[in-house]
């Protein structure tokens, strides 16, 4: 036996297949992409033995190998491709057992492929709930491969996989669909023209490459056109005959106890969930309480990372000699940092909401009851699920995308979910309100801040809706439209799961966003701290000689204060936000946020971390938190001499934060996901353009 | 009959389905003739509905559950 096997994790969607990756390779895994794509790729390792591990692959989950989606895609790309350095050794198929001839569907098709399959059923509880039971030796007999019973949930049967996974006399090759019923001389022709030696893969190669792979699509469809073969009859015949074999099987397997259909609690729970004044009801609450949460929840944890910043903050200070490296440290990295970082447990929260919702079953029925809705807007109820996570981040939303069928829904669900409020606008809504109303302000029992900050998510919901609905007009794609979706039975969540993905997710965040915020802060304190010579001697001249006169009313950190204001002044970064203030003047900027506007391009969030920033070095005075930004803030004058950041300024800056298309990773992915750089253009210019244009409408409203 | 017409606790099994592209992806979801269907959950707005398809549920909009054929039992 050699040291390490190869294994690729598939099976449908909703059959348990995260629960049994989780439970095989633990955090023992790393997400990376496959190459050439953005398609997010999970290896992980489980130790078989000794001497043997396992480098396990999860496949995205699909119901067939004729892919009608992106993700589906890639489940598809994997298993086709014998060359790639990824192929399996062997397939282990995960199936839930309460619905087991859907799930064997896509199992007849990998083993037609010509790797060998292991079956693990899954949820045979729930089955037994149902009155069903298998007899495993039987199925095993009628599908020609080992079958294993588990509870991935439980991590029940681990030890079972393991052992099958290393004994290789049971790994066999079966093969389901009689190939020989197609003309030969077609399947010669194809088999040439795909260089595959197996009939069947090289058929089925053909066929999606007319559809997606578009390389030799011509050849191949000359050959179909001279054999006079229809492909979509012959997926509808071969789909037919899978399932005779698969009714076959498990009939013969299968025992029913109890003859009458008891109405579950999936169905009890979706008369009230799904109903028609309820169901709305209950959605829309829960959307509440999660903003409620967001802010009641994290103020503690946020006060330990602010404690825990100002002691860091502090210790370089006081170890490290004056001079340049600690002025950067202190007044550029961590001030940026700690501006952020602050933020990871109302980040947290809400991603650990979401998941919750989505491993329920919950997120599904939204789509389901949200699906006439989006219609109009040239969406599906699919389109909800990247909209909801797009208050988290857009970019796995947009990932998320994926499973919508129809080109051109898919397409508007990208170009508009990013006006969705993401985390990364939580810091900037959060220092924002905070300078609105103070934070203990109540209504009724309702924390203010928390309804304040859901008028601005329903605002991005209401904005990405208009501009779907202009979309509709303007993007063409054919193919057709349905909204056919799975609702899976409502389980309860795993809590290990949540725990390994808040855990995936909040590293993600904190190195992903580490990264720019440490790297804009570094250039953002260079640029506010040097300028053009000339200037910056004259203000350190004019202060030296200040400093020699000076009277007993000026103390002389009053006087440390107006030196460095008017360096920040003189400085690059000032020079910039100067040429820039008459672009934004009106809608209420001045040239401070014209820096912030900038850097923000990077990353929203780095709004908090510059203006933390500018503030700290502008200011000269100690501590870096949140309150005293925002005190420091408060206390800004215009020239005349009224507080800079007045109501109509802050709501301008907000609606601005809301609608701005301000992240390079989202255009990135957007590029990506719809392989042209027009859609990221697009995207960019409107979302700015719609920015612009309702922050000078609010600015002029309220001013 | 269409399914879109199926009413609450009537059972029906699947007839036929009309549309190459719908009736691929239905056949793959395990909705194809002599399956058991029964309508479960109607959408807030009236439209999509959710049904039970063999041994699960699933949803789809009436659009297309106007294109497949049952015979109510």
């Amino acid at each position: 036996m050699k040291q390490e096997i190869t294994v690729a994790l598939a099976g449908n969607p909703n059959s348990g297949k995260t629960s049994l990756f989780n439970a095989l390779t633990g955090l023992n895994h790393k997400v990376s992409n496959f190459p050439g794509t953005t398609v997010e790729k999970k290896i992980g390792y489980s130790k078989l033995n000794a001497e043997t591990r396992a480098q396990i692959i999860d496949l995205p989950g699909t119901y067939s190998l004729y892919p009608k989606s992106a993700d589906e895609l890639v489940t598809y790309d994997i298993l086709r491709n014998k060359a790639e350095t990824n192929f399996p050794d062997l397939v282990l198929f995960i199936a839930d057992a309460s619905n087991l001839k859907r799930n064997l569907l896509l199992l007849t098709q990998v083993a037609d492929l010509g790797v060998p399959v292991i079956l693990a059923l899954n949820m045979v509880d729930l089955a037994e709930r149902k009155g069903v039971f298998y007899e495993l030796d039987i199925l095993a007999k009628e599908l020609g491969i080992p079958v294993v019973s588990i509870n991935a949930r439980n991590k029940e049967g681990i030890s079972k996989i393991k052992n099958l996974l290393l004994d290789e006399s049971k790994h066999k090759k079966v093969t389901y669909f009689n190939i020989n019923q197609v003309d030969q001389n077609l399947l010669n022709e194809i088999g040439e023209i795909t260089d595959k030696k197996n009939p069947y893969a090289a058929l089925q190669y053909a066929i999606n490459a007319c559809v997606y792979l578009n390389n030799k699509a011509k050849q191949i469809n000359a050959a179909f056109e001279k054999y006079n073969f229809n492909p979509k009859q012959f997926q509808e015949l071969e789909i037919l005959q899978r399932y005779k074999v698969i009714d076959e099987a498990v009939r013969l397997s299968r025992r029913q106890k109890t003859n009458h259909v008891i109405k579950n609690i999936t169905q009890k729970a979706d008369v009230i969930l799904t109903h028609r004044i309820w169901g709305l009801v209950i959605f829309l609450s829960l959307l509440f309480l999660v903003f409620q949460a967001i802010f009641s929840w994290s103020a503690y944890p946020m006060d330990l990372v602010e404690m825990g910043f100002a002691w860091l903050s502090e210790t370089i200070e006081k170890s490290l000699p004056d001079g340049v490296l600690n002025d950067l440290l202190v007044h550029g990295v961590v001030a940026g940092l700690s501006g952020v970082i602050i933020f990871l447990p109302q980040i947290i929260i809400l991603f650990a909401f979401i998941a919750v919702l989505e491993d329920v079953g919950y997120m599904a029925r939204v789509g389901f009851i949200m699906d006439r809705i989006m219609r109009p807007f040239g969406m599906n109820g699919k389109s909800i699920v990247p909209l909801i996570s797009g208050m988290a981040c857009a970019v796995p939303s947009i990932m998320a995308s994926r499973s919508i069928e129809n080109k051109k829904e898919r397409l508007i669900t990208i170009l508009v979910t990013p006006l969705m409020s993401c985390s990364a606008r939580l810091p900037v809504y959060t220092l924002l309100i905070g300078m609105l109303v103070p934070e203990t302000a109540k209504w009724g029992p309702f924390n203010v801040h928390g309804v304040v900050l859901m008028a601005m998510y329903l605002l991005g919901f209401i904005a990405a809706l208009a501009s779907a609905a202009v979309f509709k007009l303007f993007v063409h794609t054919k193919g057709s439209a349905y909204f056919i979706m799975e609702l899976p039975g409502y389980k309860l969540p795993v809590w290990n799961n949540l725990l390994i993905t808040l855990y995936e997710k909040g590293s993600a965040f904190v190195v992903g966003a580490g990264k720019i915020i440490v790297a804009v802060s570094v250039i953002l304190w260079a640029f506010a701290s040097f300028g053009p010579r000339g200037n910056m001697r004259a203000i350190d001249q004019k202060y030296a000689t200040l400093a020699m006169s000076a009277d007993a009313t000026v103390t002389s950190e009053e006087l440390a204060a107006q030196k460095s204001a008017e360096r920040l002044q003189a400085s690059y970064a000032g020079e910039f936000g100067k040429w820039i203030e008459p672009a934004i003047k009106p809608l209420g900027f001045d040239w401070k946020m014209g820096i912030a506007l900038l850097t923000s391009l990077a990353a929203r969030e780095v709004f908090v971390g510059t203006m933390s920033t500018i503030y700290s070095v502008g200011g000269g005075a100690e501590g870096d938190d949140l309150n005293t930004i925002k005190q420091k803030m408060m206390a800004e004058k215009n020239e005349k001499g009224e507080p800079l950041y007045s109501i109509a300024t802050i709501l301008s800056l907000m609606v601005f934060y809301a609608f701005a298309m301000q992240c390079m990773s989202t255009l990135s992915i957007v590029k990506a996901e719809t392989k042209s750089w027009k859609w990221p253009i697009v995207q960019f210019v409107y979302m700015t353009a719609l920015a612009y244009v309702s922050s000078l409408i609010v600015f002029n409203i309220f001013s | 009959m269409k399914l879109s017409e199926l009413k609450f606790n009537q059972i029906a099994t699947v007839q036929a389905v009309h549309g190459e592209e719908l009736s691929l992806k239905l056949f793959e979801m395990g909705l194809l003739p002599g399956e058991e269907v029964e309508l479960e959950n109607i959408a807030p707005f009236g439209d999509p509905i959710a049904i039970r398809v063999g041994e699960y549920k699933m949803c789809l909009r009436l659009s297309d559950a106007n294109c497949i054929d049952i015979n109510v039992k």
